[in-house]
């Protein structure tokens, strides 16, 4: 106990504190993107849900086993996987204060993540090519918005990835950096355990169909 | 200028966008254009452009924030109540051959219309507004967790009244009911702009109800003061608490709808198309996975709200505080679980529709819970009618009908007789008009005083809650008979003769009403021309028992010269009756987040994202979509946020009062 | 409940943090774990090892649930400590949502469609 809320010596009790401590900055600011991120959760549940629903609906247009490509979506997600454990290696990097590797590895994370964008962009231009547009049937739809969604997600990601490193670059790796660094590292992981659900439900059993 | 370039500067919106032809428009148009051109002069006259940009606008400060919710709650009100004024007299009007005097057309904007804004624009500012201004100060913290993000929340959900409001002089607004049902609200049935101006006013709106859900959540689990548990914290700060939550939870799922459905109007998607493969069904069953909880996060509130008005004015601690927890707690999980008793009729079969009937009719036992709870609270306590508790009885009384006839709609066989018929509309004005208006009266009532510093006249605020509640009946009762008549939802004209004197009565009764809003607006005017005669110098008018009443009335810019420490649920109630000794020494500087201008402007920016959306004027989109993004980032380059109010003013302050409470004695 | 009463207090932000503890091991063990989770949904996929496609399907989405957790442990650094219990609430919570919102959906809308759509029923039985 900090406080003392129980009465004092003379049996008076406590009604305030007479000398506190402001809470610190950014109290609140992990529990606060925690919380945000949950309702991100739920927007990536109600596409997962429509694609659930529509998913089966290829109006006599191609199905999953014409169009997916397991070996590129597999070096796709090997590209966030990667950029996962070299965004930790930023982290564990900036617990030791050490600034120029902590931009290396935040460099690093955000090649992977454009990688990633990169070969998402060129299967999404294959597909197309070969008529399998958004506008083709309910599936597709559900597919291009749930899979695009998270690859807009992640190009966010990359934008703040490259605002915070200028941050970094320009004021150092000071309490805010630290903080922000870290809500950054809660999205970054938390769009990969939407992959999961991506490459598990959307690709694979896709495929299985 | 050839139409190429005028398409690409104008997109859809040309001279026949703006309703010329319409004289009913055009007569509001220019009353609001007068009336907006006179306020404006007005403020520039008296030189308050400075002030309320400086202390309101960019302001931080949740109580101010908080009332500039109500503020929009009240402004909305207004229109939104003309709106249905309008539909009263043309139901009441269109029979034996006459079409009324509003063309479908613009009858079709107005009930849609209707419906956005009360819940949207109305409902949630008034909610928010009170969540806001109270919470705070019941949990005796400074302010909210994120203060900036609270001032960006309000002016988005400006942003999306802005845009509502607009539709109604630039283009039109949706024709499609208020939840905008595929295939209708699609492309090919609505292909003009009122849809958009729907999605659009309701997407800008929702990015500000999201965050401020997650801010006030934070607020509520980390900055309570010390000694307040969660189960010391005040019934109304609970249920915000899980109003919330419910909102955090529910309102990303009307993002993803809506955002599917604009891209099947924008991009030609097939999500809830009729062919290749789409589903209509699927945008019902996704919306009502937002809109029950919704109406949960309306009312949940307003229970707070009568918990602490029925407490304080009969002068009793409240019965059963745990048990309103655990209610409130237990209708949070199940308002998730009942979404499909708003279509039973779809075709779900009887395993699902059996499931979410006895769902819903679990529903409510928490809620008699609560009931009772008040109940007892009132048994044997000394009953004081002022216009909190008055507001209060009346919702007992009306909210017990309300949710009588909601148990009757959750059998699934008597709904399908009873779907989408007026006994429906009745069913639901009756909660959210007996539940939630009435509450947010009775926290107007009850908590004015805390933000003003005076009480609100009693006189013309019983003439309004007389008018009100005769109005409400006289409005609403006729509708449940025409509903189990077979009458339907959103009719025009009318054939049968026999029906009208019952459209005549509900018609009565929305003049009633009407008067009830005018004497609430003169309530407020007489109040503060009386100011001095009404004045609150204690800070605690009502002899109330939650820590607000603890501060000065109004409260000062830091709530709390020192932070309290809470040993009781009641805890103002508490301190008062063990001698607490208000302190007039030892004041120290006083951390507080600094005003900002960022939130406003990053709201403009995207109303006007939205508006180009809406008329396809993609350079607009696309140029204040990078400003956002540049003012968003150029934001967060600001590290210095806060700033310290020197010891100095806060003796000032504390002094102030010392002499005010020495007066007052 | 002394512990609410402890969080609103001033000195304690370091503690219930929860995110300071990451350590080089904890995230290669995450990582190495994640990669051996989603190769062998990929392979069982592309070679059709096991015998039924049912088989196949349960025995991916079991993985992806462990590796789910993996990252939530691993990587995300979730315990029943950080913010004294309100973050993984806050998780439980949105568990609970997603799968009744999940299921609901599939549940009502399955029904929906083999309750009212007896031509495409009809054609199916051709």
């Amino acid at each position: 106990m900090t406080v003392a809320v129980n009465p004092t010596q003379t049996g008076e009790p406590v009604f305030y504190l007479a000398d506190e401590h402001p809470h610190p900055e950014g109290y609140s600011t992990s529990l606060g993107f925690w919380i945000y991120l949950m309702s991100d959760c739920l927007i990536f549940a109600m596409l997962f849900a429509a694609f659930g629903v529509l998913g089966a609906n290829y109006a006599a247009g191609p199905a999953p086993k014409d169009l997916f490509d397991l070996d590129l979506v597999a070096v796709n997600t090997s590209m966030l996987l990667l950029s996962s454990i070299t965004y930790g290696f930023a982290m564990l990097t900036m617990q030791q204060n050490k600034v120029a590797q902590t931009q290396m590895w935040l460099l690093i994370t955000g090649l992977f993540g454009a990688a990633f964008i990169g070969i998402e962009l060129t299967e999404f231009a294959h597909m197309i090519h070969e008529g399998a547009t958004p506008q083709r049937s309910a599936f597709l739809s559900a597919f291009f918005t749930l899979v695009g969604t998270h690859g807009l997600h992640v190009s966010c990601g990359l934008i703040w990835l490259v605002t915070l490193m200028v941050q970094v670059w320009k004021f150092g790796l000071i309490e805010a950096n630290r903080r922000r660094l870290m809500c950054l590292s809660m999205f970054w992981h938390f769009l990969d355990v939407v992959w999961i659900g991506v490459f598990t439900f959307v690709y694979l059993l896709g495929v299985l169909r | 200028m050839s139409p190429d370039l005028l398409k690409l500067i104008f997109g859809r919106l040309g001279i026949d966008s703006l309703p010329l032809h319409e004289p009913i428009l055009v007569g509001t148009f220019a009353v609001v254009a007068l009336g907006g051109v006179t306020l404006l002069a007005g403020l520039t006259y008296f030189r308050l452009w400075g002030y309320l940009w400086r202390e309101w606008f960019t302001s931080v400060d949740h109580k101010r924030i908080g009332v500039m919710y109500m503020v929009l709650g009240i402004v909305m009100l207004l229109r939104g109540f003309a709106d249905a004024l309008m539909m009263r007299a043309q139901q009441a009007m269109a029979f034996g051959g006459s079409e009324g005097f509003l063309p479908a057309h613009h009858y079709d904007q107005v009930f849609t219309a209707h419906g956005v804004i009360m819940i949207f624009f109305v409902a949630m500012p008034l909610v928010t507004g009170l969540m806001n201004f109270v919470v705070p100060l019941q949990i005796g913290a400074r302010d909210v967790s994120f203060p900036f993000l609270n001032n960006f929340s309000f002016w988005m959900t400006v942003g999306g009244a802005v845009l509502v409001m607009l539709s109604l002089f630039i283009g039109e607004f949706a024709r499609t009911g208020w939840l905008a049902y595929p295939p209708l609200s699609n492309i090919g049935y609505s292909p003009d702009v009122g849809v958009d101006y729907y999605i659009w006013g309701l997407q800008v709106a929702g990015v500000g109800t999201t965050l401020s859900g997650i801010n006030l959540i934070c607020t509520i689990v980390k900055l309570r003061c010390p000694g307040m548990t969660m189960m010391r914290m005040p019934v109304f700060t609970w249920t915000s608490l899980c109003t919330n939550i419910l909102i955090v939870a529910s309102f990303p799922v009307l993002t993803v709808v809506l955002a599917l459905l604009s891209l099947d109007r924008y991009v030609g998607t097939n999500f809830f198309t009729n062919d290749f493969g789409g589903s209509p069904m699927m945008y019902v069953n996704l919306i009502w996975i937002w809109g029950h909880p919704e109406v949960y996060i309306l009312v949940l509130p307003a229970f707070g709200i009568f918990s602490e008005v029925t407490s304080t004015f009969s002068g009793k601690r409240l019965f059963g505080y745990t048990s309103m927890v655990y209610a409130t707690v237990v209708i949070t999980i199940l308002s998730y679980l009942v979404w499909l008793h708003h279509f039973f009729t779809m075709g779900s079969g009887a395993s699902v529709n059996s499931f979410f009937g006895i769902t819903t009719m679990i529903i409510s036992i928490p809620t008699g819970a609560k009931m009772f709870n008040w109940l007892f609270t009132m048994y044997r306590g000394r009953i004081r009618y002022e216009l909190p508790m008055l507001w209060t009885i009346a919702f007992m009384l009306t909210f017990v009908i309300g949710g009588m006839t909601g148990v009757l709609l959750a059998v699934p066989p008597a709904d399908f007789v009873l779907h989408n018929s007026l006994f429906l509309i009745a069913h639901f004005h009756n909660v959210i008009i007996g539940g939630v208006v009435f509450g947010a009266f009775a926290g107007i009532n009850y908590w004015f005083p805390k933000a003003f510093g005076f009480r609100l006249d009693p006189f013309w605020g019983k003439c309004s809650f007389w008018f009100w509640v005769t109005g409400f009946y006289m409005a609403f009762m006729p509708l449940y008979v025409l509903g189990l008549m077979g009458v339907t939802r959103r009719l025009r004209v009318f054939d049968d003769p026999s029906l009208q004197i019952w459209f005549v009565i509900a018609a009565i009764g929305a003049g009633l009403v009407f008067l009830g809003i005018l004497s609430m607006l003169m309530q407020f005017a007489v109040s503060f021309l009386k100011r001095e005669q009404l004045k609150d110098v204690t800070g605690d008018p009502w002899d109330a028992r939650t820590l607000e009443w603890a501060t000065s009335s109004p409260p000062p810019d830091y709530n709390f010269a020192f932070t309290p420490v809470v040993h009781d649920n009641d805890a103002w109630w508490d301190m008062k009756k063990r001698g607490y000794q208000r302190p007039l020494t030892g004041f120290k500087p006083i951390h507080m987040p600094s005003s900002t201008g960022t939130g406003i402007i990053l709201a403009g920016f995207a109303t006007a994202m939205g508006f180009g959306l809406i008329w396809y004027m993609w350079w607009l989109a696309a140029l204040s979509f990078i400003a956002m993004l540049a003012v968003g980032i150029g934001h967060t380059f600001n590290y210095h946020r806060d700033f310290d109010i020197p010891a100095d003013d806060v003796i000032r302050t504390e002094d102030a009062r010392t002499k005010l409470l020495a007066g007052a004695k | 409940m002394s512990t609410d009463t402890h969080a609103a207090g001033a000195h304690d932000h370091h503690h219930d943090d929860g995110h300071a503890h990451s350590t080089f091991s904890g995230y290669m063990l995450g990582f190495v774990l994640s990669v051996v989770l989603t190769a062998i949904p990929f392979w069982l996929v592309m070679s059709g090892t096991l015998p039924s496609k049912q088989i196949t399907a349960l025995v991916i989405m079991a993985f992806a649930v462990v590796q789910i957790v993996v990252h939530m442990i691993y990587f995300l650094h979730m315990n029943t400590k950080s913010e004294n219990g309100w973050s993984m609430m806050a998780l439980i919570f949105t568990i609970v949502m997603v799968v009744i919102a999940l299921s609901g959906s599939l549940w009502v809308m399955n029904h929906l469609n083999s309750n009212m759509m007896p031509i495409h029923e009809m054609t199916g039985m051709k």
